[in-house]
């Protein structure tokens, strides 16, 4: 199948890989583009997430497999090893020190629960970051191994491509090697985005991509953005005791239902978390101190402020990794707007064996979840018979904020969007979680709101939980949404007491009846 | 008349009204008069027959319990001018408008049956089918209406619930907003040890509120130990203070009490510290902390006194054991505990005392968490085992004596082998008994009224509308025989029985896939089947389950052990691989599990499972990658990462 789109589409490609291959001097494996011939039955460019899955996948159904991955180096020089963004700067990381502040809040609970505790406690950064970043580099070993077992060929160069089923790969130390496939899978993910017209960004400011890495303690930080990356690592900052703040041009985690963004907004501030709302960054530079100082520029007024930090933190959104991949050699499309791939709904790209998964494509959901599932799915139509597609609706995810928001399925704003809002109905409550009364924790962003449809039997379009362990407690109703479920069989659903989770199955409340959603009692 | 039990003639003038065609109403209360009994079984048991039934029991329902009962359209201008007449008079109505109703054509259908009448309004008053608009009217020029207004309820009350626990109150507040007059009795009778407490039942007191407080407790102690890998700074040994906790405890404890009284009183619902115990038919003598009696009467009857720990009935047990209704006030730090029993609660209780520090030992007689999955029964004491707790295991105690006074003092237990003649001896503390629990049924003058109760296990039996053997009496929560001692489930078919009872639905509560969670160090939570039970019901062969460990993220830097924490479902092959049994033992089990019964209920299968995006990184998402089978054999430890 490959040979012929390759003997369909002509001869210019191959012939303007074999002037490169000559004019470059590359010594390596690339033999013929004839089917057959090729190195690989599959190469992967990009060894995170989705990329590993994809090789694993295809090693498992017996094919020959490569992956090649490069971390270019932050522009603070920050660099790391093989996983892609989730291991390394990503999902892990995050959880682990959201988790370390978390803890800060136990150890807070702890004399309430009679354990003698002298406080404040003080919080180590080295030790906890030397901790994450040693489980991190574990892992970047286990996926070595794991590719060795597998019988994958891991490259670490940066790859570029010559023709469509060709690609250079340059090594550290400069060399450079030319790997043919017949089929190439792109999964090179994103990385941070810098801010453009803004003085001293680039040279003071770092990224979530340095932020996991640092030795030191970040100190007084300012995050600016609100992204939920923005958000998590603010959030988790000011959980291990540090002065931050966090600068909001417009809305807080675009996308997302807005009240409960709010809501985890306002349980940031109460919980120590600063905000400016309504600024935007016009100027960074050190001072003579070592210092940061800040100018920002109030959005409605007009008026300059500034302020001084240890570090700034820019975390406004990310961009796809695709532009030293060449991709106009190969003829694949990418969105003139965002630089990312644009694919059908097989993950193809605009040239047929060539395809692409996981943050690189263009309106997919960023998440490491949905990558892994769309490469594997992938690889099974591609070398396992199968033809199964990968639904992109109804994936759940949690943004891992002090007080963690999981959701699944549609908005409040989407489905009124949608449906109407005299078809739509919401459920809601405010809840205290049992674990927060001893303790005396403040509850009053605790909330749950499902939305329905109207009509019945109610099916259920959206669920958002915001409290402690949303990632686990939205999960299992992610499936229940995906088995098409209703309003009256979550309810008929007993609860498990005393959980956070049973509140959903307790939702009796519609915003429409304008009744008090809090919960009291048993 | 001879009836097959449950069913037994209902009071007074259950057969009045015209009723032609009584079908079969297994286990309800029998409308037929004797002499059409044979046409009990006649019909078929098709669902559609049987929903007719079902919805003529419910509207005979409604006209026996309502004073004054209107069947109307909300758009029929005679049904105003009739709701317009009874308003005039000062008198409530139970209006059920057909056109806002689901099945308000069925109803319509099964009324003209009952009455002849074809059209809305359709009135009773005091069970008397008065007829349309223009008889209602004549009745009331007639004085008719007058007279029948005034044959009212001959009871104090709609309904009297014994027992203020979870499954009680949320019957009492259910029929308290459907109108209903209605009164709870609740009395602590205090433990051997006088422990006693307040409204709310075991949950609040002496169950689930406080076990989970204290389970928190430990989890924290576990906390402050991960803390420090995770760059918390602190270097003393950190000392539990049992007072501190137990008096922060009870004070939330008491909060909620003086909740569920505000809550009753706002409803209107009238709550008497008293002993319930029936004397005579519709009515119960209730008896307070001072001997006080008083008696009520009502038409109908919800017992929901729920359950108390079982004693082991061996010398010094009554004087010297505690159990857990004393443990959460224990005004004491209990020491070295010996725990007997190996129930849920057992495993609880000795999990958050080992995480305090204490020196715990189980004494268990057979097996851990007899009707739980035994696999993962076995997981959660040896996790329990590995984290300090000792298990004697088949041996039962046969002398409990005391040795010193104090708090607390010193037992000896002198206990002995189930296998063969080995006695052993060991002194503590503390001797908690968790060893079951025994309904709180035989001092309730339950036999005056003839409410049937199965006489080895004290409990209630009880058919799927929550109906006792006399058909005015029901019984909800722990005391019903063969449904699950949890307290949401006694909330939800408290709540269901009351809408059935006195609103209009027909909703039954649902006993099938109820997801439950025990608290133990690691957690284990549950829904569907036991492995055992899936093969005994379905056989091995036709089922597949797909298992695995796992290692949340959250332990790795705290360098708690890999290949602990255990996943595993079951799915029946035969239905499409459905999911009938789902099984985790890890941090948060709660919390995960609950959404996946939700699932269970939309008829979860193993495809979708694999369809669904994992929240990442969760321990929940283990559920949506898993591939190794049981069947397979193949290893599922999880080497290194990732």
């Amino acid at each position: 199948m490959a040979a012929m789109a390759v003997a369909l589409r002509g001869l210019g490609g191959r012939f303007r890989w074999r002037t490169q291959a000559v004019a470059g001097g590359v010594r390596g494996a690339a033999r013929g583009a004839a089917a057959g011939q090729r190195d690989y039955d599959l190469l992967v460019i990009g060894g995170g997430s989705g990329g590993l899955a994809c090789a694993k996948e295809a090693a498992q159904l017996g094919r020959k497999v490569a992956v090649v991955d490069y971390v270019e180096p932050s522009p603070q020089g920050t660099r790391w090893g093989l996983g892609g963004t989730c291991v390394n700067v990503g999902c892990i990381p995050k959880k682990l020190m959201h988790q370390a502040a978390l803890l800060g809040g136990l150890i807070q609970d702890a004399p309430h629960y009679g354990w003698e505790v002298a406080q404040p406690v003080p919080h180590d950064w080295r030790k906890m970051a030397e901790a994450v970043q040693n489980h991190v580099k574990s892992l970047n070993w286990g996926h070595r191994v794991q590719l060795q077992d597998r019988k994958v060929k891991y490259f670490n160069i940066k790859a570029s491509f010559v023709d469509e089923h060709t690609v250079c790969g340059v090594a550290k130390g400069g060399k450079e090697i030319l790997l043919s496939a017949d089929h190439i899978i792109i999964a090179t993910g994103g990385r941070p985005r810098y801010p453009t017209h803004i003085e001293g960004a680039l040279e003071y400011g770092i990224t979530s991509d340095d932020i996991f890495w640092l030795k030191e303690s970040p100190g007084k930080t300012l995050v600016v953005g609100a992204s939920y990356v923005a958000l998590e690592c603010a959030g988790f900052l000011t959980g291990i005791g540090l002065d931050t703040t966090v600068m909001i041009r417009s809305i807080p985690l675009r996308g997302f239902d807005q009240q409960m963004s709010s809501m985890v907004i306002e349980h940031m501030a109460s919980h120590g978390t600063q905000f400016l709302r309504g600024c935007a960054p016009s100027r960074v530079r050190r001072l003579p101190d070592g210092h940061l100082q800040v100018t920002w520029e109030d959005c409605t007024t007009g008026k300059e402020d500034t302020g001084t930090f240890d570090t700034v933190l820019w975390a406004i959104g990310r961009v796809p990794d695709t532009r030293s991949l060449n991709l106009e050699k190969a003829g694949v499309d990418t969105s003139p707007d965002t630089q990312k791939i644009l694919v059908d709904s097989r993950e193809g790209t605009s040239v047929p064996h060539i395809y692409a998964i996981g943050d690189v494509v263009e309106g997919r959901p960023e998440l490491t979840p949905t990558a892994i599932m769309a490469g594997r799915l992938l690889v099974q139509r591609l070398f396992g018979g199968s033809s199964d597609l990968m639904d992109y609706d109804n994936v759940p995810t949690t943004v891992f904020t002090p007080l963690e928001y999981g959701c699944v399925g549609l908005s409040e704003e989407e489905a009124v969007a949608r449906h109407g809002q005299e078809h739509v109905e919401v459920y809601h409550a405010h809840y205290k979680p049992l674990e927060f009364t001893v303790a005396g924790r403040d509850a009053s962003q605790c909330y749950v709101k499902m939305v329905c449809l109207r009509e019945p039997p109610q099916l259920v379009l959206g669920l958002h939980f915001l409290g402690p362990n949303a990632g686990e407690v939205t999960q299992g109703f992610a499936l229940g949404i995906k088995c098409g479920a209703s309003y009256a069989q979550v309810m008929r659903t007993v609860g498990i007491h005393p959980t956070c989770s049973e509140e959903v199955v307790k939702l009796r409340i519609s915003k429409r009846s304008g009744l008090d959603p809090t919960v009291t009692g048993c | 008349v001879e009836q097959s039990p449950p069913q037994s003639p209902g009071p007074g003038k259950a057969g009045d009204a015209p009723n032609r065609r009584s079908g079969h109403v297994r286990g309800a209360r029998v409308l037929s008069p004797p002499g059409r009994r044979a046409r009990l079984s006649s019909p078929g048991p098709s669902s559609s027959s049987e929903a007719r039934e079902e919805l003529r029991r419910r509207l005979r329902g409604l006209i026996e319990r309502s004073r004054v009962m209107i069947f109307s359209k909300s758009y029929c201008p005679h049904s105003t001018r009739v709701k317009e007449l009874f308003s005039s008079l000062g008198v409530e109505c139970n209006v059920l408008e057909l056109d806002q109703v689901d099945d308000g054509a069925k109803v319509q259908e099964v009324l003209s049956e009952i009455t002849n009448q074809k059209t809305v309004p359709n009135v009773f008053v005091n069970k008397v089918h008065v007829g349309g608009c223009d008889q209602t009217f004549q009745a009331y020029q007639s004085g008719l209406l007058q007279k029948l207004l005034q044959e009212d309820s001959a009871y104090d009350y709609d309904l009297i619930i014994v027992g203020g626990g979870s499954g009680g109150l949320s019957c009492a507040k259910e029929a308290a907003i459907l109108g209903k007059k209605v009164m709870v009795l609740d009395f602590v009778v205090p433990s051997p040890q006088g422990t006693s407490w307040g409204l709310g039942g075991t949950c609040v007191n002496v169950g689930c509120i406080p076990k989970k407080l204290m389970h928190q407790a430990a989890l924290l102690g576990q906390a402050l130990c991960d803390s420090r890998k995770f760059g918390w700074e602190y270097n003393q040994q950190v000392k539990h203070n049992w007072e501190t906790m137990t008096k922060a405890i009870q004070n939330h404890i008491s909060s909620l009490n003086w909740g569920y009284r505000l809550s009753l009183r706002e409803k209107a619902v009238a709550y008497v510290n008293s002993y319930g115990e029936f004397v005579e038919h519709h009515k119960i003598k209730a008896t307070n902390k001072k001997g006080q009696e008083t008696y009520y009467t009502a038409a109908q009857f919800v017992i929901a006194t729920g359950e108390r720990p079982r004693y082991l009935g061996i010398q010094g047990d009554k004087e010297y054991c505690i159990t857990s209704d004393d443990l959460f006030s224990l005004p004491y730090c209990p020491g070295k505990t010996l725990v007997v029993g190996a129930s849920y609660v057992a495993l609880e209780c000795a999990g958050f005392l080992a995480g305090f520090g204490l020196d715990v030992t189980v004494m268990v007689r057979s097996i851990l968490l007899r009707g739980f999955d035994q696999e993962m029964a076995e997981k959660v004491g040896s996790y329990m085992e590995q984290h300090g707790v000792k298990f004697l295991r088949k041996f039962i105690p046969v002398m409990i004596q005391q040795l010193e006074k104090g708090s607390p003092g010193k037992l000896k237990v002198l206990a002995k082998s189930t296998e063969g003649t080995e006695t052993i001896e060991g002194v503590y503390n503390t001797v908690l008994l968790a060893i079951g629990r025994d309904s709180c049924t035989r001092k309730m003058g339950l036999e005056k009224i003839g409410v049937k109760i199965n006489e080895k296990s004290g409990k209630i039996p009880v058919n799927d509308v929550e109906q006792t053997s006399v058909p005015y009496v029901y019984a909800v929560g722990d005391v019903s025989e063969g449904k699950p001692e949890l307290t949401p489930v006694a909330i939800q078919s408290g709540k269901l029985l009351a809408r059935r009872l006195f609103g209009a639905s027909l909703e039954k509560c649902d006993y099938i896939n109820v997801p439950t969670t025990v608290f133990t160090p690691l957690e284990y939570g549950c829904c569907g089947l036991a492995e055992e039970k899936a093969i005994e019901v379905y056989k091995k062969e036709n089922l597949e389950i797909y298992h695995t460990l796992f290692w949340p993220l959250e332990w790795t830097v705290a360098g708690r052990e890999n290949n602990t924490c255990y996943a595993k479902i079951i799915c029946n092959k035969l239905d499409h691989d459905r999911v009938i049994g789902f099984h985790i033992l890890g941090p948060n089990a709660g919390e995960v599990t609950q959404g996946f019964a939700a699932a269970m209920k939309c008829g979860l299968t193993k495809q979708l499972l694999d369809d669904t995006i994992g929240i990442h990184p969760t321990c929940g998402e283990v559920f949506t990658t898993l591939e190794i089978t049981k069947s397979s054999g193949l290893d599922i430890t999880q080497k290194g990462c990732g």
